[in-house]
């Protein structure tokens, strides 16, 4: 006769269990891999494990003279790559103490603002996604798309541009390019609208979002959270407004600070930060004054033997680049500190207790770009 | 009482915001002339890039198959990542001296970045941006190119 195994019944919904969400899942935006522990279906606690895209690019600093490394900070936000390039210029025009012509300022400040809008559009597009709008989608990529135009005409290249260099710029804007901006602010004007029909007046997506994911001022600041997400908690840390670089010193624009800090808070910021954005360059765009495109600049770079820091404000947050340097053309040392990873970090506190389905509302929320945590 | 009602008012608030986004998808079916698809493979005749597109890096040859390259090679240490490889070859000059002129400009397209700073450092402008894009090969040795063409020789107005 067989003998009947009694196996211990276990009840499953009391157990917790770990699942990965990731490398490979649409909601991650990239190869990020989360060990979610779950019971039932509510998040106990959550381990992000970075590194499926580590290329080193701190370390092919080390080998790389200083105009050749603006191209590899491309690479890391892909989705704000001339902001990232602002930063390295901006941190060897320091070192140097070269002083840019105005009219670099100005483009600089202009072209930042585009790809701000830019890339907010696009975490438009994937946030409509994530919560089961295809439709955004299209409607945001189809906006982009005038940005890209934007950029591909004056620089060459749509989304890694490499277009800033110490000193100025690679080459001067496009003839047409104040045209072309102007007549893209009149167009996004009128089709941000669409934008408010579709999903922030949503009532699913708002019941999906309020009063979920909740990140405390004290919290955004302990873990580092910066850019829109820090500022939907209340955190002012805007670099353009408490440390101006460019021309931001000179323009009138708003910080926006949220109260709630919960999902539709961190939504509710970038759209409003589209707005202000189109207000900058509105500001900008006439006054650009005539002049050089690019300071004179020696042929080999050396920095001055000592160490440096530089930030500016990037699309998801504060972006810092720090550098040693012993005197020769290439540094010594260089690291990022990029607003993803700081970001991601309070991932795991923000999303206790929710349920899983939420967690992927709050990772759109946060908007991470994976090669930009990874490096 | 109230709960009911709240119930209610938040049934008809949900179905009045989906008609809203309801309404934008409905215009643009209704108004196919916004749709702003390109048909990329069929329009190939037709496509044409912005004049600083940056497909690739070329060198310009005149009707003489006369290029500007000196073969100094400051282009392949202005290269990040070892794109550029310069083969230089000595010939005797008439009065009797060797002149180092260039035998091969080897790009590797593969290793491209497009950062534009070879082009930035070149002290004769003999490189320039091309227009193609369409570099998918089935065997990666085809993305090695040589950009002088063969039998080209200097334009005679180059100083180095």
């Amino acid at each position: 006769m067989k003998e009947v195994i009694n196996l211990p019944v276990k009840n499953v919904e009391e157990e917790e269990y770990h699942i990965n969400m990731g490398p490979q899942h649409p909601s991650t935006h990239g190869v990020l891999r989360l060990v979610v522990s779950l019971q039932g279906e509510i998040v106990k606690s959550l381990k992000p494990h970075c590194g499926y895209i580590h290329r080193g690019i701190e370390k092919m600093c080390e080998k790389d003279t200083y105009p050749q490394i603006i191209h590899l900070t491309d690479r890391m936000d892909y989705l704000s790559a001339h902001i990232n390039n602002h930063a390295v210029c901006l941190l060897v025009e320091k070192a140097l103490e070269v002083e840019v012509p105005e009219r670099v300022k100005y483009i600089r400040t202009i072209i930042d603002e585009l790809n701000r809008i830019a890339s907010h559009q696009l975490w438009w597009c994937s946030f409509g996604m994530d919560m089961g709008g295809l439709t955004c989608y299209f409607y945001g990529l189809r906006d982009r798309e005038k940005i890209l135009d934007i950029f591909e005409e004056s620089f060459g290249s749509r989304l890694l541009h490499s277009s800033y260099t110490p000193g100025g710029l690679m080459m001067d804007i496009h003839p047409d390019f104040q045209k072309n901006v102007k007549a893209f602010i009149k167009y996004f004007r009128k089709k941000i609208r669409d934008y408010d029909d579709l999903l922030t007046g949503n009532m699913i997506m708002q019941m999906r979002t309020k009063g979920v994911g909740l990140l405390s001022k004290e919290d955004a600041i302990s873990y580092g959270v910066t850019g829109p997400s820090g500022r939907a908690s209340g955190f002012s840390c805007d670099v353009r407004k408490h440390h101006p670089y460019g021309v931001y010193d000179k323009v009138d624009f708003r910080e926006i600070l949220g109260t709630k800090g919960d999902t539709f808070e961190r939504y509710m910021m970038r759209m409003n930060e589209m707005h202000e954005s189109m207000r900058i360059i509105e500001q900008l765009i006439d006054n650009i004054p005539a002049g050089d495109y690019s300071a004179k600049m020696k042929a080999v770079l050396k920095l001055p033997a000592g160490e440096y820091y530089q930030r500016v404000e990037a699309s998801r947050g504060e972006l810092g680049v720090y550098c040693i340097s012993d005197g020769n053309k290439t540094p010594y040392r260089m690291k990022f500190r990029s607003p993803n990873f700081s970001n991601l970090s309070a991932l795991d506190h923000i999303s206790r207790g929710v349920k899983i389905a939420d967690l992927v509302a709050i990772g759109g929320s946060l908007d991470y770009v994976i090669p930009d945590i990874d490096r | 009482m109230n709960s009911i009602f709240e119930y209610f008012a938040d049934i008809f608030h949900t179905v009045k915001s989906l008609l809203t986004g309801m309404k934008v998808t409905g215009r643009y079916f209704f108004s196919p002339w916004e749709i702003v698809t390109q048909q990329y493979p069929e329009n190939r005749k037709t496509l044409k890039m912005y004049d600083r597109f940056k497909g690739e890096v070329i060198m310009p040859h005149n009707d003489h198959n006369e290029h500007r390259c000196t073969g100094c090679g400051i282009c392949e240490t202005a290269c990040p990542n070892g794109t550029i490889e310069i083969i230089q070859a000595k010939i005797d000059m008439p009065d009797g001296k060797k002149k180092r002129i260039i035998d091969r400009h080897i790009y590797h397209l593969g290793m491209c970045t497009f950062c534009g700073l070879c082009i930035k450092a070149c002290p004769s402008d003999a490189l320039a941006w091309g227009q193609e894009f369409e570099h998918a090969v089935f065997d990666r040795s085809k993305l090695n190119k040589t950009l002088n063409q063969p039998g080209s020789s200097i334009i005679k107005d180059i100083v180095e």
